[in-house]
């Protein structure tokens, strides 16, 4: 970051002319709460090195995608979220990734090394290639993991595949099976003062292992 | 003159320190009031598990204060916590290393079942690759209950039979 960052942070409209000035295809997008923005993929590490080094936002809060449905196109978009500790603004940056089956993104891990590890969670659960990045691998599923759990397609319950180790796998002849889903997923409540009622369990009690899940569901 | 003897029972004056009883009551006696605990501690349910090592609840009292991390030198694995798909072989690995005789132990919800993760992530329950002897319910369970069922275990214990005949064949 730059000695010249700003002592506020900027508003949105001086963020646009900034980004617009550098990337003519910079857009603000809808936003619920922080300036949003949208660029196209390969600007994405210009266009974050400028906030960072002329805007203050020297924070890489988070790296994330978002699969938008199964058939839309484009179908993925990678958000970067970046927040600046002097300021204490944040800024959102969203791009579609070019490809709806190969879909990849910059890395910018040369702007943070922090990036590493949300680049390769994006990877794990999206499926999103970071091109550039030292050391794409999986992060939370094992090594040679088939699918990209947070995508739409995935079901909750998951997909038979081996077990991460053979060995144990033939041992103990278990696989990696789809969880029983009877009754739906099965979530705590929020905001209720009955512990016992706030307890995990499934909300459509109406289906179980005895009584299959209506077609309508 | 022959006097009768009157004494009914064991008298250690005449007959010596000698007690009489089973090698296998002897054996199960000796395993199950020193449980060798492996503390394979995954999640929140550890927590409670070393409130139940500490002094409040003192596992101690059941012989099993000896929380062991190596596999080589504990006979029963407290498996407390979710254990994910990812976990699952290195546990199973980790038990394969102790020595026989072992027990496992499957603590709180997520180790007996998968608990409230019913994701494409989570093993649904660690009985799908070892050996469960008891399974403790909660979320977690309180010490109270770790310690119960370190008492089930010794009772499986004792009432387990042909100790000795599998020592001399093994």
């Amino acid at each position: 970051m730059s000695a010249s960052a700003p002592a506020a942070a900027a508003s949105e409209t001086d963020l646009l002319a900034l980004l617009q000035g550098a990337f003519p295809a910079a857009a603000t997008r809808p936003t619920g709460d922080h300036p949003a923005f949208k660029l196209p993929v390969a600007d994405v590490p210009a266009a974050l090195k400028l906030l960072r080094d002329q805007q203050g936002f020297d924070f890489l809060t988070d790296v994330t995608a978002v699969d938008w449905d199964v058939e839309a196109s484009p179908r993925f978009s990678v958000v970067w979220h970046l927040h600046s500790t002097t300021h204490h603004g944040y800024v959102r940056i969203v791009a579609d990734c070019l490809s709806d089956t190969e879909p990849s993104a910059p890395s910018v891990v040369g702007l943070w090394a922090g990036a590493n590890w949300h680049e390769r969670e994006t990877f794990d659960l999206m499926g999103i290639r970071f091109t550039d990045h030292p050391d794409l691998r999986r992060i939370l599923m094992w090594d040679g993991y088939p699918f990209h759990p947070l995508r739409k397609d995935f079901p909750l319950a998951g997909i038979e595949t081996p077990l991460p180790d053979v060995e144990v796998s033939e041992i103990t002849g278990a696989t990696v099976k789809p969880a029983p889903m009877m009754g739906g997923p099965f979530v705590a409540s929020t905001g209720e003062m009955n512990l016992t009622e706030a307890e995990p369990r499934a909300k459509d009690e109406s289906w179980n292992e005895r009584s299959e899940k209506p077609a309508a569901l | 003159m022959v006097t009768p003897n009157t004494e009914l029972a064991y008298n250690t004056k005449i007959e010596g320190d000698i007690v009489v009883t089973r090698a296998d009551a002897v054996i199960n006696w000796l395993r199950s009031n020193s449980v060798w605990p492996m503390p394979m501690g995954l999640a929140c349910c550890a927590i409670e598990l070393m409130a139940g090592a500490s002094s409040r609840f003192d596992i101690a009292r059941f012989g099993s204060e000896v929380f062991r991390f190596s596999p080589r030198q504990a006979d029963c694995m407290i498996v407390a916590g979710t254990v994910t798909y990812k976990m699952a072989p290195h546990l199973r690995r980790i038990y394969d290393q102790m020595a026989e005789p072992k027990w496992v132990i499957a603590m709180g919800a997520c180790a007996s079942s998968g608990g409230m993760y019913r994701s494409y992530a989570t093993l649904q329950g660690v009985d799908k690759i070892v050996p469960v002897d008891v399974y403790i319910s909660g979320c977690p369970p309180r010490p109270e209950a770790l310690l119960d069922a370190l008492i089930k275990l010794q009772e499986k214990m004792t009432r387990t039979g042909g100790t000795t005949k599998r020592l001399l064949t093994a």
